[in-house]
């Protein structure tokens, strides 16, 4: 696996292509660690030059903001785009829809500008481009159900980019009773993720889980990495994960590629 | 003498029209009680919003049978206002019928042929609305927010709707002229024999007449009623889907006065002592987030009243669909009824806001309710009208965190790690590419 950083780049008077923004979730957690690899590997074997900020990167300040400290958000968010700036940073792709918002939208108006895609919309990119094929090989056949994330769909109406991958790996997308503009959190977003929800009478992974669990996949996928936690607790709590598997899609295309 | 009922409904329509006005007045002040925000960008995307949204109902169909009973009542009640129009032209000058004379028999034949039909449409429609909110109890009508006025004033506008389209086919059934001319009475025609025959002429005439009065009194009461109600929205879809938020739905903007004050942190040679810039005003530190309804902006002042309570956005969330206390339209209603409150204590203390020790904040919504949101934003994405419960509950959340230091304590720790490490977890910023040498 190579993972050039952006100072290595900037030691060899060169530019990558594109800014791997990893997230904290990608850096940290133990499961999203696992996506970050499997993007990386991808981007190795299709020979795009990307790079990533290693200790230079910090939080967005994204669960700052939903939690409403506007200040610590924008302290994050100044830091963050005065390194991107110094490295003249262009293009940043991400596997976090929640930073793929954050920098996408909220950065400009704090002066950092820069071309931001999901890592669905850059793989399809690739894949358009010819510099990526994707063959189902082991997943001919299998059901796979998606889960729009809330900051990838809603908020920016990027719906069709993983269901185009998914469909590239010869798979029956079976779509759930909520999808697309009517999908469900995954119960993490607004900084629940990082606290006890308040009393109701049930998770919201779990409902979220139960709608999977209707259209009976072998296959949850997701594109983020908060989604893809709260789906596995989903699962575990339904005592189903011997017979389906949450994966993001980046970890479906490496391992349809055997990478 | 002759000149009674012109003048009696010259007097019905400036005392109706009168006080509407004044209505409007109060609702444009309340409005602009709200902080100021730039919503005139892009103009047309707006219009197209608004012609696609509130005139071509786009978002309504999305639920297929509330959306189609909608449209009818919806055109049934534009198209009757060609028909108030010409009730106010007979009422002011005597006339009868006027628009007959004017457009040729056929085409009005044609014209109130339709209105017949469309009667009788919204009638049957609203019979519908009447049993799903009251016989069938959808779950959508019943939840905690909806007892008392919420529920009569949904009915109530269904009663309304029944008596005008039983006044319009009443009166037109009972006008014995225009059933013998004999065109577009598709529909009156099978009540016309109830008036007919000489010795029912005084009869028939007192019934149009009553008809048409109560026909055009009922507007007017209905037009003022407006106000007071949640059917508010037929006159606010407009200018809401004008004035609603363009951007993409995950952008929350970022508040200018902290902008200020972290750039002036950031910057090594800011002195922090240094007398204000020139002609840049000190005055009062800014607020941070919103406790009451005047630290919102206008516009969501404005989606407060025109707010439906349809409960589209709480059905769709994720919050509220899973037991806990948060309902968008909850807040949304709140907003409402708390800035009603602020109205009427101005109006009470002569133009003067006088603290009465209540707020939006913990008087109408808890924080409870607005920890519980996942800002997945399928409220937003679900109102027919594009109202944006949303950015008033993190306005609230900022309220909470920045003056009130109240988020919850784990909250408070994700904060903390990241203002210390970088990241919401406890894990050193040098450790970020760890990963990369692991299995
Ligand atoms: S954004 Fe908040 S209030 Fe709106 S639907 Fe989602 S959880 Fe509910
Ligand atoms: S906010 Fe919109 S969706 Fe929710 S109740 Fe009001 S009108 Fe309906």
């Amino acid at each position: 696996m190579k993972v050039p950083t952006m100072a290595e780049y900037m030691a060899e008077g060169k530019q990558p292509e594109v800014l791997f923004w990893v997230g904290c979730a990608g850096s940290f957690d133990d499961r999203a660690k696992k996506i970050t690899k499997a993007f990386v590997k991808i981007l190795n074997n299709a020979n795009v030059e990307f790079a990533v900020l290693g200790a230079e990167e910090s939080c967005t300040g994204d669960p700052a903001k939903r939690a409403g400290n506007e200040f610590l958000f924008q302290m994050q968010a100044v830091t963050n785009i005065e390194v991107m700036n110094a490295y003249e940073v262009k293009k940043v792709v991400t596997a976090c829809p929640h930073c793929f918002n954050t920098i996408k939208n909220e950065y400009p108006s704090l002066g950092g500008n820069y071309d931001v895609v999901h890592h669905t919309q850059f793989l399809k990119s690739l894949l358009d481009d010819g510099r990526l094929t994707i063959e189902g090989g082991h997943f001919k056949g299998k059901r796979i159900t998606f889960h729009d994330p809330c900051y990838l769909g809603r908020a920016n109406d990027v719906y069709e980019a993983p269901r185009e991958l998914i469909r590239k790996l010869d798979v029956e997308l079976v779509e759930m009773k909520n999808c697309r503009k009517k999908g469900l959190c995954c119960g993490a977003g607004g900084a629940q993720m990082f606290k006890d929800a308040e009393p109701g009478n049930k998770e919201v992974n779990i409902e979220r889980t139960e709608q999977a669990l209707e259209v009976q996949p072998d296959i949850i996928a997701a594109g983020c990495p908060f989604c893809n936690t709260m789906m596995t607790d989903g699962i575990k709590n339904k005592e189903k994960e011997d017979s389906i598997v949450v994966q993001d899609i980046a970890e479906l295309i490496a391992n349809a590629q055997d990478l | 003498m002759e000149y009674i009922p012109n003048i009696l409904f010259a007097i019905l329509l400036i005392a109706g029209v009168g006080y509407f006005t004044k209505n409007v007045r109060k609702l444009t002040r309340n409005i602009k009680l709200g902080r100021d925000v730039d919503r005139s960008d892009n103009k047309s995307e707006r219009w197209k919003n608004m012609a696609m949204i509130a005139l071509g109902q786009s978002k309504m169909v999305r639920r297929p049978i509330a959306g189609l009973l909608h449209i009818i009542v919806y055109v049934g009640f534009v198209i009757i206002n060609i028909e108030v129009l010409e009730i106010i032209i007979d009422g002011l000058f005597g006339t009868h019928r006027i628009f007959e004379t004017v457009i040729g028999e056929t085409v009005y034949g044609f014209l109130i042929g339709s209105f017949e039909i469309l009667a009788v449409a919204v009638l049957v429609t609203v019979i519908i609305f009447w049993l799903r909110r009251n016989v069938i109890k959808l779950k959508r009508f019943l939840s905690a927010e909806m007892k008392g006025w919420p529920k009569s004033d949904g009915n109530i506008i269904l009663y309304f709707e029944v008596v005008l389209m039983t006044l319009f086919l009443v009166m037109n059934a009972s006008d014995i002229p225009f059933q013998e001319a004999g065109h577009g009475n598709v529909i009156s025609q099978y009540l016309y024999p109830l008036f007919e025959g000489t010795e029912n002429i005084e009869m028939a005439n007192m019934v149009e007449r009553t008809a048409w009065w109560l026909h055009i009194a009922g507007i007017l009461i209905f037009l003022n009623y407006l106000y007071y109600s949640k059917h508010l929205h037929i006159l606010l879809a407009f200018p809401n889907t004008w004035y609603a938020n363009l951007k993409p739905k995950g952008e929350f903007v970022n508040d200018a006065a902290v902008t200020k004050e972290v750039m002036l942190m950031m910057d090594p040679n800011a002195d922090p002592f240094a007398a204000p810039a020139e002609g840049e005003d000190e005055g009062e530190p800014e607020k941070f987030g919103a406790s009451d309804v005047q630290d919102l902006h206008w516009v969501q002042l404005m989606n407060s009243y025109t707010c439906t309570e349809c409960g589209r956005c709480t059905s769709e969330c994720p919050a509220n669909q899973t037991g806990k206390k948060l309902s968008p339209r909850k807040i949304m209603m709140d907003t409402r009824d708390r800035l009603e409150e602020v109205g009427k204590n101005i109006d009470a203390n002569n133009g003067t806001f006088v603290d009465d020790g209540k707020a939006l904040l913990n008087d109408y919504i808890t924080p409870e309710e607005l920890w519980a949101c996942t800002s997945c934003n399928a409220c937003v994405e679900a109102c027919p009208v594009n109202i944006d419960p949303l950015s008033i509950i993190i306005e609230m959340r900022k309220y909470l965190v920045m003056e009130q230091s109240a988020a919850p304590s784990e909250l408070n720790v994700m904060m903390g790690n990241i203002e210390n490490n970088g990241a919401p977890w406890p894990y050193n910023q040098m450790d970020r590419l760890n990963w990369k040498d692991e299995n």
